[in-house]
Formats: C-alpha cells, sequence, structure tokens
C-alpha cells in the first residue's frame, strides 16, 4: 500500500468515532432544540404565541430574538441573516427555537407554537428575480479581447441558454451544534462545521462576547461537501445563545427534513450564451451572461459566482471571451458553498458550448475540445498563465489511449446501429480547476506542533476533518518532516484555542495551506533539535538527518526521542507554530485581472452511458479518469476523493433534482424524493488512473489539491447522455436538460423525433 | 396551566451485544432512539430517521434491520448487535480490517450501517458477487466515497476470511 490509510480508519470500522450529536448525548443531561418554521416564502410576522409550547412537558424555554444580548443577525459576508426573523424569506425558516429536556418534548412543543404570518408576494425562481430586479449583487465582469468586434467579424454563430440545476449536499450528518459552559465563564461549541473560527466568531456576535470567551472545536464531521462551511454557524449561535440563557448545556440537531428544508444548496444557474466559431471549430468570441439563484440571503453567493466567472474557459483558449455574472435574489434557502463553488455550474455551459459548435459542424465534440485546448504560455481570460497547460493534452492523449476510447466508440456505434430503442454513448470531457481561495487573504493557515521528551508528536491545525483525509495528509507531513513514524504523530481535534484566525477548510486548499503551515512549525523544531544532535553525535548540523524515528550523523545515530529529551534537558522549546500565506497570488476584481490561483489541477475521463429510448431511463456502464494529484501525499485518500467526487458529480448532472413547489417549499425532502446515487448506480468498469511525474513545485511536498476538481470530471457522463440521445436522433444540436434526469433524457430523444 | 403527564417509562431487559441491559424507556421509542439515547450505543448512526438512508442498520437475530423503524420493545428478547459488538475487544473481524485498509469509509457516518448489513451478508455467503454485494448493500447511502471502495472492502474480507490471503488489489490502490 502507498502511503498512510486515514487516521481515524480503525475509529470508522468500530463506532468509536464520535460525531457532535455522539459526544453530546454522552457529556450527560442536555437541553435539545427544535425550530419553529416558517409555513411562507415570504411574509411578515405578526405575532408569535408561544403559550401553549410553554405548558408542554419538559420545556425549559422558547428562544426568540427578545433573548440575543449581542447581534441577532449574522451572514458571513454581510449580515444579513436574522436568527429571529421578523419577515421571513422562504418557506421552512427558523422563526424560534424550542428548548426542552428532550429532542422530543422540544419537537412536540414546537408543534404548537402559533406563528401568524400575513404572506407577501415571494419570487422563486431566477427569471422572476431579474424581471422584478431581485438581485444581492452587482453585475461582475471578466473579459478579454475584444468581444464585441470579433461578433461583427461575420463568422458562424450560435446562441443558446442553459438551466443548470442545483444540488443538495446531503452529508449524512445533518447539521449539528453542542453548547456548554467551560469552567472559566466561557463557552466551549462543539460544531459540525468547516469554519470553526467563523463559528467562534458567529457565537461571540449573537451573545455579545469577545472572541476569546467561546471555544469552537470541530472534532470530525460526517460530510460537509460546502454546506458546513458558512451554515453551521447558526446553529452553533442557537446552542450558545440557548446555553447563555438557560445556563444548561444545550444541542442543536437537525433531523434530515429540517436539514433539507433550512439550509441552502448548490446554486442553481441560468445561462445565456453566444459564440462565434470557425468552420475547423475554433472558438474565435464567447459572451456568457450567469446568474445565479442566491437564495434569500447573500451567504458566500459573491464568491462562488466569482469562480463561476473565472472557470467559463474550462481548458480552452478563446480569444476574445467576455463572461458576465450577477446573484439573484429569491425567497428560498440561501444556496452556499458546494465541491467546485460555481466552478462546476460554468463549465457545464462551456462543455455545453463546445457541444453545441461540434453538432452544428457534424464533427465530435472531442475535436472540437482538442481544437480548443490551452498551449503553453496561453493566459486565461482573467491574465493569468496557464502554467502547465501541457499537462490538459498529455492527460488527454494518455486517456485516450488507455481507455480506448476510438475503439469503444466505434463499438458503441455498431451495437446503436442494431438497437433500435436503446442507444450508446461516450464522451471524454478535461477538467482544469484552480486552486487558492479567490478571495486573497483567506489563503492562509496556522499550525501549533509539539513534541513531547519521550518524541512523541501532537498536531494542530486549523484545517477540519469531514472525510476528505485531511488529518491523514498533515500527520503524515509533520511525520515526514520530523523523521518520525506515522504512529508518533497524534492529530488534535481542531480548536480555536489552538490554532486561532484560520479560514474555513474550503476550497480543496485544506492540506496545501494546513500541510504548510505544520510542516514550517516541524521545520522550526528540527532546525533547534539538530543543533543539539549534532553536539551529541559528533557533526555538523547540516549533516544531521531525520529519518526513520531516528536522527543521524557522523556516522552514528540516535532515537529522535533520545534527541528531544536532550532538548529539554537544555532547556530548548520543543514546540513551534507555523504560519503560511500562500505567495504570488493577487486579483483585482474591479480590472477583472490577476493572479488568484497558485496552480491549476487537471484531469479528464471517459464515461459511457446506455440509455432507454421509451422511457429516458439510463446507465452509466463504464467509466475511466486519469487525474492530476501532483505527488501524492497519501494515495489512498486520493483515489478516494476522484471516486467520490465523480459520483457525487454524476448524481448532480443526471440523478439528483432539487424541486421546489409553488409555495416555496421543498417538494425534494428526503432521499426518497430526490435521488442520490446508490450502490446501483455504481458501473462495472470504474477505472482511476493518477498522472505520473506531476510534482507540483507550488505546493507541500509535490503535491496538489483533489477535493473539488474530481467532481467536474463527472461532465463527461452529461456529454454522454447526450451523445447517447444524439443516436436516437441524428445530426443537428441536442438540447438536454440539466439535471439530465430521465424526463429530461426522455424530452431531449423525443424532441428530435417531432 | 399544568403540563399533561407524558408517557410513563417502561422497564425491560434487551440482550445488546452479548450482554443484558435494564433500561427505563418510553414504550413508543425506537430502537435508534434506545441505543442511542438510554445506552450511550453512539455507534449506530441517525441519517434520516425514515428507513431510506441505512445508516442506523444494526442485527436483529443476525437480520440487518433498521433501528430507525423498529420500535425497541419488539426487540425484547431478542439478540441485538451493533457496530460496537462487531470487534472482540482489540481484535477487529475481518470486515473491519478490509474497511480500513482500503479507505473504505472517508466520513466514516455511513460505516457503521455497512458495516453491519454486510457482516450479516458476510456470515451467509462466504463467496458474494459484486452484484450479491450490490444488492444487499442497496439500502445504504454513502455520500462520500462513491461505494467503489466499499465493495472492494466487502470482496477483501470475504477473501480473507476464506482463508485466502488476500491484500488490497494493485489497481484499486495504484490504478491500472
Ligand atoms: S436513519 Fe434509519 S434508515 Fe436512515
Ligand atoms: S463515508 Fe461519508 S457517507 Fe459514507
Amino acid at each position: 500500500m502507498n502511503g498512510p490509510r486515514h487516521e481515524c480508519a480503525v475509529q470508522h470500522a468500530t463506532g468509536e468515532a464520535l460525531y457532535v450529536h455522539d459526544e453530546a448525548l454522552r457529556s450527560g443531561p442536555l437541553l435539545h432544540a427544535w425550530p419553529v418554521q416558517s409555513g411562507h416564502a415570504h411574509g411578515r410576522i405578526r405575532a408569535i404565541d408561544a403559550t401553549a409550547a410553554h405548558a408542554m412537558p419538559g420545556v425549559a424555554c422558547v428562544l426568540t430574538g427578545a433573548h440575543v444580548t449581542g447581534q441577532g443577525v449574522i451572514g458571513p459576508v454581510r449580515h444579513d441573516e436574522p436568527l429571529f426573523p421578523d419577515e421571513v424569506s422562504h418557506h421552512g425558516q427558523p422563526v424560534c427555537w424550542v428548548l426542552a429536556d428532550s429532542e422530543e418534548h422540544a419537537r412536540r412543543a414546537a408543534a404548537v407554537v402559533r406563528v401568524e404570518c400575513e404572506p407577501l408576494p415571494a419570487i422563486l425562481s431566477i427569471e422572476a428575480g431579474i424581471a422584478a430586479g431581485s438581485f444581492l449583487t452587482d453585475e461582475q465582469t471578466i473579459a478579454t479581447g475584444d468581444v464585441d468586434a470579433a461578433f461583427a467579424r461575420g463568422d458562424r454563430e450560435l446562441r443558446g441558454e442553459l438551466q443548470v440545476g442545483g444540488q443538495e449536499h446531503f452529508y449524512l450528518e445533518t447539521q449539528c451544534a453542542w453548547a456548554h459552559r467551560d469552567a472559566t465563564g466561557g463557552y466551549v461549541v462543539h460544531s459540525s462545521t468547516q469554519h470553526p473560527t467563523e463559528t467562534q466568531s458567529t457565537v461571540a456576535h449573537v451573545l455579545g462576547l469577545p472572541a476569546h470567551r467561546v471555544v469552537c472545536e470541530s472534532l470530525r464531521m460526517g460530510g460537509a461537501f460546502g454546506g458546513k462551511e458558512s451554515q453551521a454557524n447558526a446553529f452553533a449561535a442557537i446552542a450558545a445563545l440557548g446555553c447563555q440563557v438557560t445556563g444548561r448545556p444545550v444541542v442543536v440537531r437537525l433531523d434530515r427534513r429540517r436539514d433539507l428544508t433550512i439550509t441552502g444548496k448548490r446554486h442553481p444557474f441560468l445561462a445565456r450564451f453566444r459564440v462565434a466559431f470557425g468552420a475547423d471549430g475554433t472558438l474565435h468570441a464567447l459572451d456568457v451572461q450567469l446568474w445565479s439563484d442566491g437564495g434569500h440571503s447573500l451567504d458566500l453567493s459573491a464568491a462562488i459566482l466569482g469562480r463561476a466567472l473565472f472557470h467559463v474557459d474550462n481548458c480552452y483558449r478563446i480569444e476574445h471571451l467576455r463572461v458576465r455574472g450577477r446573484v439573484v435574489r429569491t425567497h428560498l434557502p440561501s444556496n452556499t458553498a458546494m465541491r467546485g463553488f460555481g466552478g462546476p455550474q460554468a463549465m457545464v455551459v462551456i462543455e455545453e458550448v463546445i457541444d453545441r459548435v461540434a453538432r452544428t459542424l457534424g464533427v465530435p465534440p472531442e475535436t472540437v475540445r482538442e481544437r480548443n485546448f490551452y498551449r503553453p504560455g496561453d493566459r486565461t481570460h482573467y491574465g493569468q498563465e496557464v502554467r502547465s497547460a501541457d499537462c490538459i493534452e498529455r492527460i488527454w492523449r494518455t486517456l485516450a489511449e488507455s481507455s480506448s476510447f476510438e475503439r469503444r466508440r466505434r463499438e458503441a456505434h455498431a451495437w446503436n446501429a442494431s438497437h433500435p430503442h436503446r442507444k450508446r454513448g461516450l464522451a471524454m470531457t478535461p477538467v482544469k480547476f484552480g486552486i487558492s481561495f479567490t478571495t486573497t487573504f483567506l489563503n492562509q493557515a496556522g499550525a501549533l506542533v509539539l513534541v513531547y521528551r519521550d518524541g512523541s508528536v501532537q498536531v494542530n491545525h486549523g484545517g477540519t476533518e469531514m472525510g476528505q483525509g485531511l488529518h491523514t495528509k498533515v500527520a503524515a507531513i509533520v511525520a515526514r518532516e520530523l523523521g518520525v513514524a506515522a504512529a508518533a504523530v497524534r492529530t488534535m481535534p481542531t480548536r480555536t484555542d489552538k490554532v486561532p484566525n484560520t479560514s474555513a477548510t474550503a476550497a480543496s486548499s485544506g492540506t496545501d495551506l494546513n500541510g504548510e503551515a505544520a510542516r514550517r512549525a516541524c521545520a522550526a523544531i528540527r532546525e533547534r533539535l539538530g543543533i543539539v544532535a549534532a553536539a551529541s553525535l559528533r557533526c555538523a548540523a547540516q549533516e544531521v538527518v531525520f529519518a526513520d524515528g531516528v536522527v543521524r550523523g557522523g556516522g552514528r545515530e540516535l532515537p529522535f526521542g533520545a534527541v528531544a529529551e536532550a532538548a529539554y534537558v537544555q532547556r530548548i522549546p520543543l514546540f513551534a507554530t507555523g504560519h503560511y500565506a500562500t505567495p504570488g497570488i493577487h486579483w483585482d476584481p474591479h480590472a477583472g485581472r490577476g493572479e488568484p490561483f497558485r496552480y491549476y489541477a487537471y484531469g479528464a475521463a471517459v464515461a459511457e452511458v446506455e440509455v432507454d429510448g421509451f422511457t429516458g431511463m439510463h446507465r452509466l456502464l463504464a467509466v475511466d479518469i486519469l487525474h492530476d494529484v501532483g505527488d501524492s501525499l497519501a494515495e489512498i485518500v486520493d483515489r478516494g476523493q476522484i471516486e467520490g467526487g465523480f459520483v457525487q458529480g454524476a448524481g448532480w448532472l443526471t440523478s439528483e433534482h432539487v424541486v421546489y413547489g409553488d409555495d416555496g417549499a421543498l417538494r425534494s425532502r428526503g432521499a426518497s424524493t430526490y435521488k442520490l446515487p446508490g450502490v446501483g448506480e455504481c458501473p462495472e468498469r470504474f477505472v482511476v488512473d493518477l498522472l505520473p511525474r506531476a510534482s507540483e513545485p507550488g505546493a507541500v511536498f509535490g503535491s496538489k489539491a483533489v477535493g473539488e476538481p474530481p467532481f467536474m470530471l463527472a461532465i463527461a457522463v452529461r456529454e454522454a447522455l447526450r451523445s447517447a440521445v444524439a443516436a436516437f436522433r441524428g445530426s443537428g444540436i441536442v438540447e438536454l436538460g440539466c439535471p439530465a434526469v430521465p424526463e429530461a433524457v426522455f424530452r431531449a430523444i423525443r424532441a428530435g423525433t417531432v | 396551566m399544568t403540563a399533561p403527564p407524558g408517557p410513563q417509562k417502561t422497564l425491560a431487559t434487551f440482550h445488546v451485544n452479548g450482554e443484558s441491559h435494564e433500561v427505563a424507556f418510553v414504550p413508543h421509542k425506537t430502537l435508534l432512539e434506545v441505543l442511542r439515547e438510554e445506552m450511550n450505543l453512539t455507534g449506530t448512526k441517525h441519517g434520516c430517521e425514515l428507513g431510506e438512508c441505512g445508516a442506523c442498520t444494526v442485527q436483529v437475530d443476525g437480520t440487518p434491520v433498521l433501528s430507525c423503524l423498529v420500535l425497541a420493545v419488539d426487540v425484547v428478547g431478542k439478540q441485538v448487535r451493533t457496530v460496537e459488538g462487531l470487534a472482540k475487544g482489540p481484535e477487529l473481524t475481518e470486515l473491519q480490517h478490509a474497511f480500513a485498509d482500503m479507505g473504505a469509509a472517508q466520513c466514516g457516518y455511513c460505516t457503521p450501517g455497512i458495516l453491519m448489513t454486510a457482516d450479516a451478508l458476510l456470515a451467509q455467503n462466504t463467496k458474494p458477487t459484486r452484484d450479491e454485494i450490490k444488492e444487499c448493500l442497496a439500502g445504504n447511502l454513502c455520500r462520500c466515497t462513491g461505494y467503489i471502495k466499499i465493495f472492494e472492502a466487502v470482496e477483501l474480507a470475504a477473501a480473507r476470511c476464506r482463508g485466502e490471503k488476500a491484500e488490497p488489489r494493485k489497481e484499486s490502490i495504484h490504478g491500472s
């Protein structure tokens, strides 16, 4: 096996791995919180009558805005999310919270709280929002070349529109927070959060306390995928507020229904585009307008839209490109970060454009893709050089070969010729994904490494563990830098009293940032230990080598622990902090120019599908992936991210359908009405290869980020479906809904036969 | 106004993981609630409490059941096994080892339910095919792994249980 396995692999397999609700239940008596939810998408609250609820068994308190001693309005970027709204702005929005001695008691009491609400007109779609002039942001634009002049040249031209659907995170562990008082007058909040620092500051803001009175701990999450980057904060604040008001520990745990109806999802997008292209498929000019559905509050929508603007080029050089975008405000839950953060939506759009161009010209879409690839030296529409652009072509060629793409495409053609009612389709699509937070100042991280006298090591860092294997990778980095065994390193729970002022674990950058910070802390310790060891080993400090749990030099060696003990006796500190700020990145949003990304991660995928013409039902038959993870720090972790990300992406594009009713209430409110990928969707052939010789000089130990990029490999599945639909219909553009659920595929087949 | 009296707790003996526990609980509580809230057995997870996700799977007399859909009173007198009852002390089962070796758990939240389901399969079928594994796990959702490593882990465990000296397939760790 190459590299370490998940640091909690055994705890996961024995049930010993605790999550926030587990910890809370084991801690002793608690109050449990349950929300009273709005029955209207938009409305003014006239009165809340909790008299009956107060009389129910076990009820301790009904939390309302009157209890807030600090600020009752929160939000990660703009404070526009009232915890106790006077005006409700989405169906299911919490209006107040009941605290009782059991979850059941809280739930029963919440059911009898009477909320008098005067309904107001609601905006429930992007189009309605545009028509009403309802926006959360101003327009953002990035442009290169002279788009208007290029369109005036009289090349062939296409216009189109595409709606891209949202996606529910469906982390298996729903939102949860548990707050209690500590022995020194502070509050400890255990939260299933990707962003403990922001959770801490949100709690402090609501409680009216300085940050130092609040500690937030994120032990581990049962999945997050972006859904706990900002949206865990409100629940932590409610738990802490309940604790402040009652003096008792409080747990907030949403059940699945509450989680689905309260929290935001991946943003749906509407895209309108116009493209000019040559007879050979070269894209000369592209003008794209994007609108995202932000829901009722800003949350992270501006940055998410920004990442969409950055990724509308995917792997393609387009000389004249203009992309504009704006976030629409609707009366729906506030949409938020989800794996890819706007990048996937934009990449679906450019692949849509490519496919339409290809089908207009009557050539395979793969040919148009290849024709437009970035080459070394090219720059993106925001002016950043596409470093390692040769990777695109290298991955593409290698994958075409290893997957036998051409042969299998011919075979599918032959198969289709003899199957009138079922068709197979293949597609190959590439991914380029920029790594770094596009908000430059977020690209920093801290770590605290403690070496004990016996040579054992604790590492604390600002990143959170949600299953992505961050702690495994950081521990591996620490072990490597100190030259000790993996078992000598223990990763401590992420807490804001160990490492303060951290960024969210997001943007795939958890390892790049926290891993490098931890490495720097270790390097500082190693340097001090090197001097100590050199004296004992009777060699120069530069000759000292740390490896395999020993310290070598001058032909002799000492156990690492002996050097630690010697350093202690000599009064040398055995702990250090490390801080890392990603160098060289900058972004000017007004000019639409800069180098927002440290580097790009690349990959490509081939998907093969089969479609039933009578129903539009489809099956994923085979997947071949070649992905670039740089020098992998933990192959098993990276491969897991690639496989899991791909399947999650395929779910988004082909089966997961977020549906709201005309009243703004979520209709897809459970796994029975929202089709997640299950074991049955897993294809027989699923080949994942990592790109060899891909060391990334700009990141820790040559590794590359892997959390988000593979998600977009799944666009190959959507394009393969389109190719199968085309096989039913013959030539011409194939308009395919997104998500391409069976109904959408069926409609696409039908559209071609009337 | 005084609160109406809540339902009374009853006392019953449960056999869980080979031990007997006398537990006071409200009789309309599900097995999942009693395990987590009254017995501190938090290894069994809730993902939906509607029978849709499989995270709460435990074994009752050797058969996997969704503990969110079973009333605790219904398992009195039966043998309940949860994820905490798989390992014998520090000694993990082959299935647990295989999950750890293969990276079949990422966030780990679906893992207890999947282990309990797959363990029941392996008790009956020492050489399950991929399709049999899929059929058996059809009620378990995992949002992290994409399932591939889970299938491979079950296959690896089955091989090791048969006494074969199986290691993770090279291509499942390193590609083809
Ligand atoms: S919690 Fe029982 S099936 Fe989901
Ligand atoms: S490992 Fe996270 S849900 Fe399965």
